[in-house]
Parts: C-alpha cells; sequence; structure tokens
C-alpha cells in the first residue's frame, strides 16, 4: 500500500516517538492519520500497518473495533457528529440530532447513498459550555441553534 | 513465610503468593473464572471478591499477593452478595441453553450459579444474539455464551505461542475473534476450547455426540508423536468420542496437540481391518483367524532367510516378545525399526561422562535449552509447550540452531541458522553466551547423528557447565522399540546381541533373497522398494498400507488405544497404555505374536502385558523402573545406560519422518481431523 | 484565538491569565508574561525541593480523582538509571468538561513549562501528551508550538540553556472514554486496546512502556509554573486550607452564562452560578446540578449552597471531579439524564469485566423502557439495586462512575421514575431482593 509523501513522513517521524522496540506505539496515531487519508479502515490497511509495525492483522483489528473513531467503512464527505450528551441535551441536542436526521434523510451511522453526507449521535465532544456542539469531520460548531444547523449544512451541500 | 488469616483460619504462604492460592492452600475456595494458574492475570470477572480488613472495598484475591497480618473473609455477606449479583449480571446475556450445550454437565458456570447464584432471575430486557460460528474444522464460537473471561486468548497467545484469538469490539459487543477475519489459522490443537468454562468454544469432532455423564473415560497415551502426552479418551458405546486431559494427570497436565485432542478418529476409520486377509490367486481374499494364522506358522517352521521389521508404536511388551521370538525362535538377528534419532550414539558418548539425558520436566526447569536441528512446535508440541512455559515462567534463555525459521525464535536469546550439516558453526558462534548459562539442556533432531553426535557431546562438555540431552525421535514407543532391542546389533537394554549382526532395515528391504518378511505395525514399503520377489511377508497393521498389500498374510492389529501395555517416551519416560475400547475383530500384535508361538509350539512363558513387563524390569537395562508409579498412571523414568554401547550406527538408518503438526505418519491418512485441519484455509500453518 | 465566553471579572485567574492575550499561544508572548520562570527555578532546586514546593501547594489533581499532586510525583523511585516519562492526560472525555482544551489552544507553553518541571523533579527524559482524537485541531496546534519550541531550544537538548533535556510529543487518541482513566491511556499509548491495567503497580512505577511514569491532567501541569515561581504557600492561600490554588470549573446547563471560569477552591457553588453564571436562564428556578461531570452525584438545588472544594463537596456526597458542571433547571426530566448517562457509560465501557459492561448494559436497558412507558415499580428499585451492585466492584472506576449518578437520581428524583411508571397500566410487582 502506498501513501502520500507527508503521511509517509508523519509515520516516520512518529515511529522515533517512542523508546527502543516499543513503536507499536505509533498504531492509533497511524490509523488516525492513514484513515484520514484512505477514507476507512480498510483490511489493505490494516494489513499494511501490521507489517510495518511487525504485530499481527488480528492485533490491529482488536485496536480498531475498539476506538470509536475508527471505522471501517468509509463515511460521508462531510461527517456531522452531534452531541446528545447531558450538557448538550439540556439545550436541544437530541432535538437538532432529529433535525439532521430528517434533513439528511439518514441516521445513526448511517451514510447518504451520494456519499456526501454521514450522521452520527455522538458522545460527549468537550464543548459542553458552549452547548449545544456539533463536529462536522474535525471542525467544532458551538451554541448550535436548528436554524443554525440548518445554515451549516445548507453551506455543506 | 507470611501469616495472615482467612476466614479465622491462620494460614501461611509463601510470600508473593496470590491471596487466592493461598485460601486455597488452606482448603478455602475462592471461586474464579477468568484467574488461571500460570497465566496472565485480569481480575476480569470479578468473582474472586473477597473482603480483607482495612481495604476500603472488595478486594480481587486473584490480584492480591499475601501480606503479613491480612485478615481475609471469603464468606462474609458482602462478598456473599457480590458473587451472586456478579452472577446474575453473567447471565443477564447468557442465552441458558443448557440442555442443548456440549458443555452441560461440566460447565463452570453452572457449577458457580448452583453454588453460589441465585434461583430466580431479575433481568426481564431482550437478550443480544449473535449466531455460532465455525472458525475451523476445530472450533466453533457461540458469542452468547461467551463470558469473556480470556483463558483462551492467553492459552493461545502466551501458551501456545500462537496467538490466533483476540479480543475484538468494546463494551458489550467484546467478543473473541479468530486470526483472519472469518477463520483460525493456528495450531488446531484445541486448547481454546478445553479450556473455555463454557460451552463457548466447541469440538467440531465431539460437539453434539453425547452428554459428558453419559462417556466412560480412560486415560492412556496417545500414540502419535514421541512426546507421550497422557490423553484421556471419552468412550461411549466403544467409541472414542473425546481427548482430553482435564485432570492434568500425566507428564503434560492438560497440555494436548491436536493430534492427542482429536487424531483418535483412525480408530474408527471405516478401513480399519477387521478380518485377516491372504493372498489366494494372487489376491487378497478375507479368511478366518485360524487360516491366516496356520499359513504364517507353516513358512515360520519351513525356516530361510528371515527377517523382521517392528514398530514405532507397538507396546514395549509387544517390541520385546516380538524381537524374542525372532531370535529364539526364528534365530536370526535380522531386526530392525525405522530410526528417527540417534539414541544410540547418544548413550554411547555419555558413557563415563557426568552429563544425562533430560526429561520432560527439564524442558520447563532448565536455566537454559539450546535446539538443533528441530521445528520443535511442529514436531515435539508438548516439548516446546514446556520449554515457552519455562521462558515464561522462568525467563529461561533458549538457543536456537535450525535450518529454516521456528516458532522458538520469539523466545530466543540467540538464534542462528544452518544448514543440515553445518550446525556445529552456529553453535561455536553462540559459545561465549552459552558458557555463561547455569546450566544447559540440549535437544537435538535428526541432524545430529553418528559423529555429530559425538561432535556435539564434545562441543557441550568444553562448556564446563552441566548438561542434560534429549535425542528427538518420531513416534510414541520410537525409543522403546531402541530399549527392547528391535536392532539388529543390540537386544534389549543395549546388550551386544548374541552371534553376529543382522541386517538392518534397509538391507533388507534390499536383498533379493529374503525368504520370507514379517512386518508389525510397520509401513517400510512406503520408502523402501523391497527387492525380494519370493519372500513371504507377514504383515500386522490397522490398515491395508503400501506394505499390507504386498503381503501375503494380512493379520489385523489392535491400535494403542485397544490395548495394555507400556510405552517410553522420547525423555526415555515409560507409561501406560490402558484399553480405552473393545478391538472389533483385530487383535493385539501381543497377542499374535502368542497365538503363532503357541501354534509353533514355542514356549514364550505367559502372554500378557504385566507378566512381559515384569521380564522386561527384569531383564533390559534401565527398566527397574518402580511398577506402582506406571500402574497409577505415573511416569516412570528409566535409568541412563551407563557403559559403553557396542554398535556402530551408519548415520544415514536415522531419518525423521518430519512429521508436521497435522501429520502422523502412515496414519495420517486415517484421520478426518487432521485431513480436515489441513485442507481447511489457510492450509498448513506454520 | 478567540474566547468562546466572556470572562468574569470575578475570577481569579492563574492558568487562564493569558486567555485572550493577543498571540497568546507564541513563545514570545509566553516569555515576556513570566514564561519559563517557575521552570528556571525548578533548575536551581533538587528534585526534592521542587517536589515539596508542590506539595506545599497542596494541589490536587484535576483530572478528577483529586489526588495530591506533590505525593504522586514523590512516588517515583530515585536512584535508578532507567529511563523516566511524563504523560499529560488530555484526553477530556468526562461528560461536561472543556477547560484543558482551552489551556492547551490559548496557553500551551504553560502546559510545557508544567511538564518540564515535573520532568526535572522525577528525572524523566521524554513525555507524551495523549490528546483525544476529536480535539484533532489541538493536536495540529500543539505540533506547531512544538516545532517553535524546538527551534527556539525550549525542548530537546539543553533546554533553556539549562544543560536540560526532554522530548515531548502528541500522541492522539481515537475515540474512547476510558483512554482519560490513567492506566487505559498508557495501554493504549502502547498502540493497545484502552483496557485498564490490574494495580498496583501505579504508573508512577509502572506506567508509559513499563517506567515510571508521572501522569497529570492538563490544567494539573498549568498550576505548577506559577507554583514554582510564586512559590506554593502563595497558590495554597488562593484556596482554603488543603484545596489549594484555583481551578477551572466548566459551567453549562440551563445558566445565563455558561462557559468555563476560573475561581478560587472554596467559592461557594450558588455564588458561583448567580453571580459569574449570571443565574439560571428564562427566571426558572433550578432542579438540580452535576458539580464536576457526568461521574459525579447529582445535587438537589437545595444541597447547592456548599464550598466548591474537595473535602466540601465530599461532605454533601458528592466531588469535585473534573470541574463539569451542568446545572439542571425545575422543567428538566430527571429520568431521562439518568436516561442519557447511562447510555453514555454503555456505550464507554470498556468491556473488560462483568459488572459494568453487563450492569451498565441492563441498566441502560431499563431505564430505556421506564422513559418508553414500559416500566413498572420493581425496576426503579432494581435500578437502584443493580447500580449499588457495579459500586466498588468493577476492574476501574469507570463501573462506579456510571453508578454513582444513577443512585443518586433514583434516590433524590424518584417521584419522577414513579410518574412514568404509574402511566403504564402493566406496572406493579416488587422487587426480589439478592440477600
Ligand atoms: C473512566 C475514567 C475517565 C477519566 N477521564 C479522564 C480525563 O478525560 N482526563 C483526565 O485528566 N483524567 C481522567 N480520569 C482520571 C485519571 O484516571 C487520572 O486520575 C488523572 O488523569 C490523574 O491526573 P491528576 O492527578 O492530575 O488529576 C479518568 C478516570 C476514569 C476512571
Ligand atoms: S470463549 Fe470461553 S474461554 Fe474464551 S473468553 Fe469466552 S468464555 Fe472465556
Ligand atoms: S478470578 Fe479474580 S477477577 Fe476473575
Amino acid at each position: 500500500m502506498t501513501f502520500s509523501p507527508g503521511l509517509e513522513a508523519r509515520f516516520a517521524d512518529l515511529l522515533t516517538h517512542y523508546p527502543e522496540g516499543r513503536h507499536r506505539g505509533a498504531l492509533i496515531p497511524m490509523l488516525m492519520y492513514a484513515q484520514d487519508e484512505v477514507g476507512a479502515v480498510t483490511p489493505d490497511l490494516m494489513a499494511e500497518l501490521a507489517a510495518r509495525l511487525g504485530i499481527s492483522v488480528l492485533q490491529v483489528d482488536e485496536v480498531v473495533g475498539y476506538y470509536s473513531m475508527l471505522h471501517k467503512k468509509p463515511q460521508g464527505k462531510y461527517h456531522v457528529q452531534i452531541c446528545t450528551n447531558v450538557a448538550c441535551m439540556l439545550l436541544g441536542g437530541a432535538e437538532l440530532y432529529e433535525q439532521a436526521c430528517t434533513r439528511l434523510g439518514v441516521g445513526h451511522k448511517q451514510t447518504q447513498a451520494s456519499g456526501r453526507f454521514s450522521l452520527e449521535e455522538v458522545e460527549c465532544i468537550g464543548a459542553c459550555s458552549w452547548a449545544p456542539a456539533i463536529q462536522v469531520n474535525y471542525d467544532f460548531h458551538h451554541d448550535v441553534t436548528p436554524a443554525k444547523l440548518d445554515e451549516i449544512l445548507e453551506g455543506l451541500q | 513465610m507470611v501469616k495472615l488469616t482467612i476466614n479465622e483460619i491462620a494460614v501461611e504462604a509463601p510470600p508473593g503468593m496470590l491471596l487466592i492460592d493461598a485460601a486455597k492452600l488452606a482448603g478455602i475456595e475462592i471461586p474464579a473464572f477468568c484467574y488461571y494458574e500460570g497465566m496472565a492475570l485480569q481480575a476480569a470477572c470479578r468473582m474472586c471478591l473477597v473482603e480483607i480488613e482495612k481495604a476500603p472495598k472488595l478486594m480481587a484475591a486473584c490480584v492480591v499477593p499475601v501480606a503479613e497480618g491480612m485478615v481475609v473473609r471469603t464468606e462474609a455477606p458482602a462478598v456473599v452478595k457480590a458473587r451472586k449479583t456478579t452472577l446474575e449480571f453473567l447471565l443477564t446475556n447468557h442465552p441458558l441453553d443448557c440442555p442443548v450445550c456440549d458443555k452441560g454437565g461440566e460447565c463452570e458456570l453452572q457449577d458457580m450459579v448452583f453454588k453460589y447464584g441465585v434461583g430466580e432471575s431479575r433481568y426481564t430486557e431482550e437478550k443480544v444474539h449473535v449466531p455460532e460460528k465455525q472458525w475451523s474444522p476445530v472450533v466453533f464460537y457461540d458469542g452468547p455464551r461467551c463470558i469473556l473471561c480470556y483463558r483462551c486468548v492467553r492459552v493461545c497467545g502466551e501458551g501456545m505461542g500462537v496467538g490466533a484469538l483476540g479480543v475484538v469490539n468494546r463494551g458489550i459487543n467484546s467478543e473473541i475473534a479468530p486470526s483472519h477475519g472469518d477463520h483460525l489459522e493456528c495450531d488446531e490443537c484445541g486448547a481454546c476450547i478445553d479450556i473455555c468454562p463454557v460451552g463457548a468454544l466447541t469440538s467440531g469432532a465431539y460437539r453434539y455426540k453425547t452428554r459428558p455423564w453419559e462417556m466412560e473415560h480412560t486415560g492412556t497415551i496417545c500414540t502419535h508423536c514421541s512426546n507421550g502426552c497422557k490423553t484421556t479418551l471419552g468412550v461411549r458405546t466403544n467409541e472414542i468420542v473425546r481427548g482430553n486431559n482435564r485432570d492434568r494427570s500425566g507428564i503434560n497436565g492438560e497440555f494436548l496437540c491436536v493430534k492427542g485432542r482429536y487424531a483418535f478418529d483412525f480408530n474408527h476409520h471405516t478401513e480399519r481391518l477387521q478380518t485377516p486377509l491372504m493372498r489366494v490367486n494372487g489376491k487378497l481374499e478375507e479368511v478366518s483367524w485360524s487360516r491366516a494364522l496356520q499359513a504364517v506358522v507353516e513358512k515360520f517352521k519351513a525356516g530361510g532367510k528371515a527377517g523382521v521389521i517392528g514398530s514405532t508404536r507397538i507396546s514395549n511388551e509387544e517390541a520385546y516378545l516380538l524381537q524374542k521370538f525372532a531370535r529364539t525362535t526364528l534365530h536370526t538377528n535380522n531386526i530392525d525399526h525405522h530410526r528417527s534419532g540417534d539414541v544410540v550414539t547418544l548413550l554411547d558418548s555419555l558413557s563415563g561422562k557426568s552429563a544425562t539425558l533430560g526429561t520432560a520436566d527439564d524442558c520447563y526447569n532448565a536455566k537454559a535449552v539450546l535446539i538443533i536441528g528441530a521445528d520443535l512446535s511442529q514436531q515435539q508440541p508438548f516439548l516446546a509447550n514446556q520449554i515457552r512455559a519455562n521462558y515464561r515462567h522462568h525467563n529461561a534463555a533458549v538457543y536456537v540452531a535450525t535450518t529454516g525459521v521456528v516458532r522458538e525464535d520469539k523466545i530466543a536469546k540467540s538464534s542462528v541458522r544452518n544448514t543440515e550439516t553445518d550446525w556445529l558453526t552456529g553453535l561455536h558462534s553462540m559459545r561465549e553466551k552459552l558458557a555463561t548459562e547455569p546450566e544447559l539442556l540440549v535437544l537435538f533432531g535428526d541432524a545430529v547423528k553418528g559423529e555429530g553426535v559425538r561432535n556435539l557431546v564434545a562441543f557441550t562438555e568444553s562448556l564446563g557447565i552441566p548438561v542434560k540431552y534429549i535425542c528427538l525421535v518420531d513416534y510414541a514407543n520410537s525409543r522403546g522399540a531402541m530399549d527392547m532391542g528391535l536392532l539388529p546389533d543390540l537386544g534389549p537394554g543395549y546388550h551386544a546381541a548374541e552371534g553376529t549382526p543382522g541386517l538392518t532395515l534397509p538391507e533388507m528391504m534390499a536383498a533379493t533373497d529374503m525368504d520370507l518378511l514379517w512386518v508389525v505395525g510397520a509401513n517400510p514399503l512406503k520408502r523402501h522398494k523391497f527387492a525380494s520377489e519370493k519372500a513371504f511377508v507377514v504383515v500386522h497393521d490397522m490398515f491395508l498400507t503400501e506394505t499390507a498389500q504386498r503381503a501375503d498374510v494380512v493379520l489385523p492389529a489392535a491400535s494403542a488405544y485397544e490395548k495394555n501395555g507400556t510405552v517410553t517416551n522420547v525423555c526415555g519416560q515409560v507409561q501406560r497404555l490402558k484399553k480405552a475400547v473393545e478391538t472389533v475383530g483385530s487383535k493385539t500384535d501381543l497377542t499374535i505374536i502368542g497365538l503363532i508361538a503357541r501354534a509353533m509350539g514355542v514356549n514364550l512363558g505367559k502372554v500378557d502385558a504385566d507378566a512381559v513387563f515384569a521380564e522386561i524390569q527384569k531383564t533390559v537395562r534401565g527398566y527397574n523402573v518402580p511398577l506402582p508409579v506406571i500402574v497409577t498412571g505415573g511416569a516412570a523414568q528409566t535409568m541412563p545406560v551407563n557403559g559403553r554401547v557396542p554398535s556402530t550406527v551408519l548415520p544415514e538408518l536415522i531419518q525423521s519422518s518430519r512429521d508436521t503438526l497435522f501429520t502422523t505418519g502412515s496414519l495420517t491418512k486415517y484421520s478426518k481431523i487432521l485431513n480436515d485441519v489441513m485442507e481447511a484455509p489457510g492450509g498448513l500453518y506454520r | 484565538m478567540k474566547l468562546y465566553n466572556a470572562p468574569s471579572p470575578l475570577e481569579t485567574k492563574v492558568v487562564s491569565k493569558r486567555f485572550g492575550m493577543e498571540n497568546s499561544w507564541k513563545l514570545d508572548t509566553y516569555l515576556a508574561t513570566g514564561g519559563f520562570e517557575g521552570f528556571k527555578k525548578a533548575m536551581a532546586m533538587s528534585c526534592d525541593e521542587v517536589i515539596n514546593e508542590v506539595k506545599s501547594s497542596s494541589l490536587r489533581g484535576r483530572g478528577g480523582a483529586g489526588f495530591p499532586t506533590g505525593m504522586k510525583w514523590g512516588f517515583v523511585p530515585r536512584n535508578t538509571d532507567a529511563p523516566k516519562y511524563v504523560v499529560v492526560n488530555a484526553d477530556e472525555s468526562e461528560p461536561g468538561t472543556c477547560k484543558d482544551r482551552l489551556l492547551m489552544e490559548h496557553d500551551p507553553y504553560l502546559l510545557i513549562e508544567g511538564i518540564l518541571i515535573a520532568a526535572k523533579a522525577v528525572g524523566a527524559s521524554k513525555g507524551w501528551i495523549y490528546i483525544r482524537g476529536e480535539y484533532r485541531y489541538l493536536v495540529d496546534h500543539i505540533d506547531a508550538v512544538l516545532k517553535e519550541a524546538y527551534q527556539r531550544g525550549y525542548m530537546g537538548k539543553n533546554i533553556a540553556g539549562t544543560g536540560f533535556d526532554f522530548d515531548l510529543y502528541t500522541q492522539i487518541g481515537a475515540g474512547a472514554y476510558e483512554c482519560g482513566e490513567e492506566s487505559a491511556l498508557l495501554e493504549s499509548l502502547e498502540g493497545k486496546r484502552g483496557v485498564p491495567r490490574i494495580r498496583p503497580p501505579f504508573p508512577a512505577v509502572s506506567g508509559a512502556f513499563q517506567a515510571p511514569t508521572v501522569l497529570n491532567n492538563v490544567e494539573t501541569f498549568c498550576a505548577v509554573p506559577d507554583i514554582l515561581r510564586n512559590g506554593g504557600k502563595w497558590f495554597a492561600d488562593l484556596g482554603t486550607p488543603k484545596n489549594g490554588g484555583t481551578r477551572m470549573v466548566c459551567l453549562a446547563g440551563h445558566v445565563n452564562k455558561p462557559g468555563v471560569y476560573e475561581v478560587p477552591l472554596g467559592m461557594n457553588m450558588m455564588y458561583f452560578i448567580n453571580e459569574i453564571g449570571g443565574g439560571m436562564r428564562g427566571g426558572k428556578k433550578m432542579k438540580a446540578l452535576i458539580p464536576g461531570g457526568s461521574s459525579c452525584p447529582l445535587l438537589r438545588a437545595d444541597e447547592c449552597d456548599i464550598a466548591m472544594d474537595y473535602d466540601s463537596m465530599a461532605k454533601a456526597g458528592t466531588m469535585l471531579g473534573s470541574g463539569g458542571m451542568m446545572v439542571m433547571d425545575e422543567d428538566t426530566d430527571m429520568v431521562k439524564v439518568a436516561l442519557r448517562i447511562m447510555r453514555f457509560y454503555k456505550h464507554e465501557s470498556c468491556g473488560w469485566c462483568i459488572p459494568c459492561r453487563e450492569g451498565t448494559t441492563w441498566l441502560q436497558k431499563m431505564l430505556a423502557r421506564i422513559v418508553d412507558g414500559n416500566g413498572a415499580t420493581r425496576d426503579i428499585d432494581l435500578i437502584g439495586d443493580l447500580a449499588k451492585n457495579m459500586l466498588g466492584r468493577t476492574f476501574c472506576p469507570l463501573g462506579d462512575a456510571a453508578a454513582m449518578p444513577t443512585i443518586s437520581i433514583v434516590e433524590k428524583f424518584r417521584p419522577e421514575f414513579e410518574a412514568y411508571v404509574a402511566k403504564n397500566p402493566f406496572a406493579s410487582s416488587e422487587l426480589v431482593q439478592v440477600a
């Protein structure tokens, strides 16, 4: 499997971060960064990282299934994550989630057929004092209102 | 010693001992699922919670070491309640399908609920259902039954050194997963199934065959490789349906490989011979025992140039009697068997030296181990397991000198690659490190033979440290065949045979003037051509092997699981074969030899296993072992043969058959399970 | 860098003092405002002196458990040549908490300086900042800051000319609340599933890559430079005895001015809500609050007139936790709050041990059933009972974190559960007790 020069450089740097012989520490960062480039944690990617780190594919699989931000299927171009945990829920997070379901026509962890949007109801994303909050890909949106949600989604059409 | 109190009982335990084990010393059971002696601690199941005075909460006895003055209560109300509720939690998603579960009756969860659980469940929510999966011909996984104790993951990773099982997903969706997505590529040893406390992992060989309490159990010795594992055969209506060693009797504890656990199935193969065959008008025809024996006796009486080829799987008693009969009645020293390791030269080289032979225990206890020219995990699975455990528990130094990559490399302090012949060079490169070890156990395969053995002994001798050796051989009684004197130049106990040495196996096969060839439980035609066209060939076998097809009389023989007697493993440990099933039509080789002798009017003494063994004890060097040890199912170490062994071994006679984990010589063909695992995805795993 | 909420004049700014400054995250700004003075002082001190200074500040961990920081550093073994490490817990996943994020965004050098002082105190040579995956922008931000620090000689070899060497890296998480638990975090750092470790040994003895490790929350490290600069006593005096200094409180929920504020320990909670938080929204009455992240037992409004410090909170049967305060008004459906909390813990349970894995799942299902109108009276008792059966019996504190708020909600707001149940015509039957 080939990666972009940028990603290769990042991997090379990562491997220098850990004590001698403990470079398996790079696995989770590698998965996160590679997932962004590849679009998903594909079987090829798992095999590639396993080979690079000298561990079994099963050991990679054990890790991938554990972390909620690692996904084996590609998500939409815009992955809309709506927090409905307590702080957001108190200020309308659950309603925003319903609104997004209706508007995008998909539910939790589903992707539009066009591949444009995918939706996920997420746990606390660390924006409680500016709730309700959502994240589209890695971008935060704070103090989201129904109108603001429409606006955000509109802007990404 | 640390002094503590458990349930008001004063207990003394060695420092560092875990509370759960200390309680056991005092006869107090602390229930546990995830704790498993000898394996990594998990503290996951929370069944072992106990009350410790001054601790703010209940503590897991499986991870807390004993401490001076500790006051522990294992039956305090809080502890009892915690156990009940943990079991209640555990049962929420469990399917409770005990009536159709293979494990029913010997399930640790059932036992736990029976002992510690509540009668009524308060769980009324829906259970998560996941369909059962088949991971290999051997292994099935039923997720909902799994209690996530991680025993299987540990026995595979830590125990077997394979690491084919893992935990995937998170939280309530966590489950055990196989190495290759939807299937396993592994040793197929079934240890995971064996160790699973519930019916989550079940065996393709056994599932739905019987309820545990309907079986009768017989502990005998596995007939496949030379390691001599005890296997407890579960028999139902004269059919072996299961092999395991849960009672941990025998040298192998609960260890078994795929062959010991599942490859008993050859015993019930449809091609098993049940009637004697005799060549009539050029074709083998079924005949009665008396007719077949009569034909054999006639030929035996006629004399001429006779040859006898014995087996590496028949019992010591059978081998002993066979050579005795051949030497005294057929008056020939033309006796041999397929030799797979140069035990003879090793014994001779050790004469007068302090170095001795190693045992299976040494594999677990030696401070340093050197493996030469053998893929141990493939060919000597139990010894390999002992060495892995030694590394895990005692941090043993492991040295490897092999032609290819082996599993032991992963735990090796030093590994060298060499060709079949230059292994000494490799050893020299490790010399300095080896010399710093306090002691050394050397295991060598058929790459080291003849002069090689002497060179090896000279090399290790020069290290100046105590050394023990194990000369690796192939089959269940390869060692016994030599000890009993199935050799052309050596009689029982490695004494020079009377008269001139006889022909070796290849010589017998190549001689064009043989008049009689008697093959007992061997298949020499698999590797050799038989040159003498005129020879009358008598074969004892379970199957119509290549050799049997050439025979003039084929006598259907009993399997190891159908007879009593003893066998001697690779380390020279004598153990008892115990009849698990009755023969159908066939007879043991001992019986057959006895019948032939009687018909010939020869007195061999009393022909039963015990009587012959008594004679072996008296006459075979090293075999004066304590009978009670053997009778009670123990392993008796034979004494080393002290003194020169008058033999000139031709190295080319020694040739391992290079079995893998999934092959077992001529028997391979007749084990469905071994063929299934070889054909399964992944093929032969290395 | 923008501010997410307006500061309040009633704050006492120690760790947040550079918030809102122009280029607050730049080394020059940092150096111009007293940066690295604490580190330089520490370099002139012995390890014990540094640790004693921190001990005298009575600084307690800001990650949730509130363990005295100086004492923790003191557990790291001396007289060993083996490598030692510093790990920063920037996983910030406790619902209600959003402060570490601001500290890293606005004043990353403060964190870096705190790390260096800790490294000096225990003789560590390497460190990682473990940042939750959702904060990707912060990983990039800190990476850029570290690049500047290396270039300017404030990281790497001979830091700031003091002769001290240290390497610091970011490590990105991948979405797992449990990886905020220190030992699970260390497993994750090693490239494994975020399953906690058996303790002891604690990280101070065997932590990252099995080496002795100082592991603290972001805010804890951020407090350290000023403790060294101004002395432990100065910091301690900002708070109440045994509860030194200030801390960041993340105010959320039905208040007029939610936001992250830095206040001295021991401030009255109602004063904080009313004066700094601007009181309740829309003139509603307050019903309850979660004082320090969703793992804390809830307080009824009438229980909130207390000092915000570790000891007073403990007396009130709850905790300061991670500083995530969520205020709920009179219209809040407490049953739904209980369900939402349990859904979180069920989702985040690592699955390692039975009581947590099965307990959170069972409770979540039962609470969902009650909210769906299919609950029975016995369910209410059962919820409390099951939560108590998890408490103190799980492998790590996540099980407790799930149980504690649940027990408190059922106890304090039982009538709300009863109201749900009353709507179910089939509800009845009493609870079977497990003796
Ligand atoms: C389930 C769980 C989640 C936690 N999450 C965090 C977290 O996100 N951030 C954090 O700093 N501490 C978290 N902690 C606390 C850490 O285990 C640890 O006590 C803390 O990082 C120590 O730093 P401190 O002494 O500076 O507080 C969590 C603990 C538990 C049990
Ligand atoms: S399959 Fe069996 S041994 Fe493995 S974790 Fe599940 S219950 Fe334990
Ligand atoms: S045996 Fe102690 S937790 Fe499982």
